[in-house]
């Protein structure tokens, strides 16, 4: 046998490869519309042909006709016929790209390739499994059929211009919140109660956990039920993990991240926080608990929202009912409380104080009946919520998107992904790329909120389904982006930070969003001044609590981290630092 | 180690020393003894090719006693194997002076080491702890957190990580809980499956019936180690697997910060389990690298690191009787360069001999000796307080200052 030119090997593989799908059913379906264009169709080819021509520029003689024929071929998809045409025309790059882009040529041709290739296995080419059990004698017709499965598993994409469709849909605000405070301060109880105030969980539901709490003698528990759904939350009474809920007010779509109090969570807590837009602070008021809590997590998780970038903070001052509305107790709560987190660097106005009672419910979504709450006169707990300004979002941009949580979303949706998208915006059809692995998947379905949506931009929590990608290839803390801008994978970098604890070189824990990689402190460059940035002192031996330095971090492997993410380092259960990363 | 014959001069350090191997960490302190320059006597299998008269070539491989002068070492950590480069230094029928050879030292089999530039004080020390069996702890350590197990062997002298498990596991959402405690069940069963082939409980029970059980730790952030401690309960008694049964009440649980490995140094310096360890080195090094990190934190002077102000500090005297301790990873004394370990040497006798400090060689592959190596391999406790160690490096290295201001705009 003559050996075949690299070209048509590429192609009887390409061939090979589509037999790995065959089914019988596909084909029958695609005869019964295949040829035929539909008015829809015909609308999007109109579209899609401008924005090639456009796309595609003066330099690159493309027909209409050809246009239109390689649309068809990538259903419509204009970013590939883009590139397919710029390939074609430009004949230096045509070779190197013909193994993934095999040249269109008309469909009879291609069967007639096909049917070639079926009876002459290529002598470079490995068999399949799959191909083995396929006679060599094959008909023509069925060559045919086969052709047509190669594009049916894509989806198809609106080429939405998304920002355009962003600021015409008129949206609600949307808001994220993190809860975070002191293990048992109440935060899920909280939580628990502002959705059955404001009907988001029904009755029933309620009346139900009520009694599942009873049964195990944990009456009060019912609430954070609400938001503590795994076995071991309810049996042990404390948080775990964030759990996630929505509700909505007149102005704003809200998101709540319920973070857990407890020190061995923190590495949840931050990936809570670093969903969030604002944060709710939840601080008990009852006597030893608020001032074991500020020893404790309310002090770090405060310092911690703070450097995540979180500026605007609610306090709620729960369990006002065990003080009996004590207003001296609250003034005096919310002194302390100022002093401390003016001193990091939240500014005043950005700070509201709100007593409330989650238990009972009092000043949650309706004002404290309790004759003694008399005093207070400020605004409910949703109120405040309802009146934080909403964060800016970077909606134009590269997508970036961290992978919150991989799972199985059912049997139509083998691998979906949910996490908040940094920057950018998706669409469905898009194809994206998951870093570190170097993946590429198309974007099936997103949902927000639960509901199936076309498009997400930055600020939401969205939920991906992806085809075409192994779950093995997406990771907690991965980072999805666009093919075309991949986010680099750094091996050390240097940070600014600000150091929590004393600071010297040692191994850390860096956390960002999911992400969670083992790192070691490798230099510590210089103690800078807080306000200027200026170096200090070179070389510094330690860092003390309080100070800004800049040091570099060396990582145990590779991850996708950016310049300007914020990152933090913790060793031994402790926060030793959070800072700015330089690249 | 054993130690089968010693021909050492006590006062110049000359000699040689036949050592036998009998355990895999004993390939460890072999690659910390032996050393560029040194000569290495030991069991080779070398294929030697004759050419007869006629021209034609018959190649047989010989087995026979080599000497070589090594040149280099290389040391696997996993398979605690140690292999030997160098020239060969005395000739025999078969082997021709100069030529290259590489020994992989086995177990079981003899070796003869004679120091290049005689034993210094340093090496006797590793020598005498190298063969001291006394205390031979092990213990398998499993570091955990949601979806990620690292399983590890330490020893007296090693931590060595034998495998990492990861499995992807859902985090909790609505209406998808199952999908957790399913992951969660699949974590659990990997991580005991791959933990028993490591274990090999069923050989250590006909084996070594008489030897007391390896104890088994589990450490977690959170819940994690509790939970894998009651899914190998309930497996155990499921299955009706006796070793595992056995293995029960030798399972310690404790708390650890983080799933990583270095977070070992934190599980093993907690009381409860120092006082379930005889592994007292160990135990002594964490100590000792915690007091000087409390020490380095209070920035009283009294607690340095880095190679220059160490010398520094011993130079005034710092590192002297009541309370001065230097600390040094064996690292520095496998450097390959001969002078920079004559350095540490002449450093360590200094601090011995005339100024009456405590030494302490940390292990380069313990987590201990990692905190060490982060601060440049070297470390002292001083007696009295000593101020601006550091003075001089900072003014060779003010034009790199200016390097840095640039790099806050």
């Amino acid at each position: 046998m003559p050996p075949k030119s690299g070209h048509q090997r590429a192609k009887n593989i390409d061939y090979e490869d589509n037999d790995g799908y065959s089914d019988e059913e596909d084909y029958e379906e695609e005869e019964g519309g295949g040829d035929a264009m539909t008015d829809e169709d015909r609308e999007q080819m109109r579209l899609g042909t401008i924005q090639v021509k456009e796309a595609l520029g003066s330099s690159i003689p493309a027909t209409d006709a050809q246009i239109q024929e390689s649309l068809w071929h990538y259903y419509y998809d204009v970013e590939k016929t883009v590139t397919y045409l710029k390939n074609k025309f430009s004949p230096a790059q045509a070779k190197a790209s013909t193994p993934q882009k095999p040249k269109i040529v008309s469909k009879f041709d291609q069967a007639a390739n096909a049917a070639k290739s079926e009876t002459k296995p290529a002598p470079g080419a490995k068999p399949k499994p799959g191909q083995t059990k396929k006679a060599n004698g094959e008909k023509l017709a069925e060559s045919i059929d086969k052709l047509t499965v190669e594009e049916q598993p894509k989806v198809k994409s609106k080429n939405l211009n998304v920002v355009e469709e962003f600021e015409k849909s008129g949206m609600k605000r949307m808001a994220n919140f993190v809860v975070i405070g002191h293990v048992d301060h109440g935060k899920s109880t909280l939580m628990g109660r502002l959705l059955y105030d404001l009907k988001v969980i029904d009755q029933r539901s309620i009346d139900k956990l009520r009694r599942e709490a009873e049964t195990i003698g944990k009456s009060s528990f019912a609430l954070a039920w609400v938001m503590d759904q795994t076995s071991e939350e309810r049996s042990r009474g404390v948080t775990v993990d964030i759990a996630t809920n929505y509700f909505e007010t007149e102005q704003t779509r809200f998101t709540i991240l319920d973070a857990p109090g407890h020190k061995d969570f923190i590495p949840n807590m931050i990936a809570g926080a670093s969903q969030a837009d604002f944060a709710v602070l939840v601080i008990d008021a009852s006597t030893n608990s608020f001032e074991s809590g500020l020893k404790g997590q309310t002090k770090e998780h405060a310092l911690l929202v703070r450097s995540l970038g979180v500026q605007r903070l609610v306090v709620a001052v729960n369990k006002m009912d065990t003080v009996s509305w004590s207003q001296a107790r609250f003034d005096e709560i919310s002194q302390q409380m100022t002093a401390f987190l003016t001193a990091a660097s939240f500014t005043l106005k950005s700070i509201t104080f709100v007593p409330c009672a989650g238990l009972t419910g009092e000043n949650v979504t309706k004002k404290a009946k309790d004759p003694h709450a008399k005093w207070y006169t400020g605004p409910t707990l949703i109120e405040a919520l309802d009146s934080s300004e909403p964060a800016k979002r970077k909606i134009e941009g590269a997508l970036r998107l961290t992978i919150g949580d991989v799972f199985r979303g059912g049997i139509t949706n083998p691998t979906s992904i949910s996490g908040r998208i940094d920057a950018g915006s998706v669409q469905v059809g898009d194809a994206i790329l998951a870093m570190p692995s170097g993946e590429t998947a198309t974007v099936k379905a997103i949902e927000v909120e639960n509901e199936p949506v076309d498009w997400a931009v930055a600020g939401q929590i969205s939920t991906l389904h992806l085809s075409d990608i192994d779950p093995v290839h997406l990771r907690l803390g991965d980072i999805i982006c666009t093919p075309s801008s991949p986010v680099k994978l750094l091996r050390s970098f240097s940070a600014k930070i600000l150091a929590f604890e004393h600071v010297m070189p040692m191994s850390v824990d860096v956390f960002r969003g999911r992400l969670q990689a083992e790192g070691k402190i490798k230099q510590l460059v210089a103690t800078l001044n807080k306000a200027t940035g200026e170096a200090v002192k070179n070389k510094p031996r330690i860092v003390k609590p309080g100070e800004v330095a800049r040091v570099v971090v060396e990582l145990e492997k590779e991850l996708p981290l950016e310049a300007r993410t914020r990152v933090v380092l913790r060793e031994g259960g402790n926060t030793i630092a959070a800072g700015l990363l330089e690249g | 180690m054993r130690l089968l014959k010693s021909a050492i001069d006590a006062k110049h350090g000359s000699g040689t020393a036949t050592l036998l191997p009998e355990e895999p960490e004993d390939m460890w302190h072999a690659y910390n003894l032996i050393q560029p320059t040194d000569l290495l006597r030991a069991r080779a299998v070398r294929r030697v090719s004759k050419t007869s008269d006629a021209g034609s070539v018959a190649s047989q491989r010989i087995t026979m006693d080599l000497t070589i002068s090594v040149t280099s070492t290389d040391f696997d950590i996993g398979s605690g194997q140690l292999h030997v480069a160098g020239k060969v230094a005395s000739e025999n029928e078969y082997v021709k002076l100069g030529s290259h050879h590489t020994l992989d030292l086995e177990l079981n089999r003899k070796f003869t080491l004679e120091k290049g530039d005689g034993w210094d004080s340093v090496a006797l020390e590793m020598l005498r702890e190298a063969c001291d069996s006394t205390n031979r702890a092990e213990l398998w350590a499993v570091i955990m957190g949601e979806g990620t197990a690292n399983i590890c062997v330490i020893t007296e002298h090693q931590t060595i990580l034998r495998q990492r498990v990861e499995v992807p596991v859902p985090r909790k959402r609505k209406g998808g809980l199952d999908g957790h405690d399913k992951g969660m069940e699949r974590f659990y069963s990997t991580t005991l499956a791959t933990l028993l082939r490591h274990l090999d409980l069923g050989n250590a029970s006909s084996s070594a019936q008489t030897d007391k059980t390896v104890p088994l730790l589990l450490a977690s952030p959170g819940f994690v180690a509790q939970s894998f401690l009651a899914y190998i309960k309930a497996e155990a008694t499921r299955t009706g697997n006796k070793p595992l049964l056995a293995l029960l009440p030798s399972i310690l649980v404790a708390h650890s910060s983080s799933p990583h490995v270095h977070s070992l140094s934190e599980v093993l310096s907690s009381p409860t389990i120092t006082t379930k360890l005889s592994d007292t080195k160990y135990a002594r090094e964490t100590a000792l690298m915690d007091k000087f990190t409390t020490l380095l934190r209070q920035d009283d002077g009294r607690a340095w690191y880095g190679p220059k102000e160490v010398e520094r500090a011993v130079e005034g005297g710092g590192v002297g009787r009541g309370g001065g301790v230097l600390l040094l990873s064996n690292a520095l004394f496998r450097a390959h360069n001969v002078a920079e370990r004559k350095r540490w040497v002449t450093l360590v006798d200094r601090v011995r001999e005339v100024e009456g400090g405590e030494v302490r060689v940390l292990s380069s592959l313990h987590e201990s000796g990692k905190r060490l190596e982060a601060l440049g391999n070297v470390a002292a406790i001083l007696t009295f307080p000593m101020e601006d160690l550091d003075e001089e490096p900072e003014g060779g290295a003010n034009n790199n200052g200016g390097e840095g201001d640039e790099m806050v705009i």
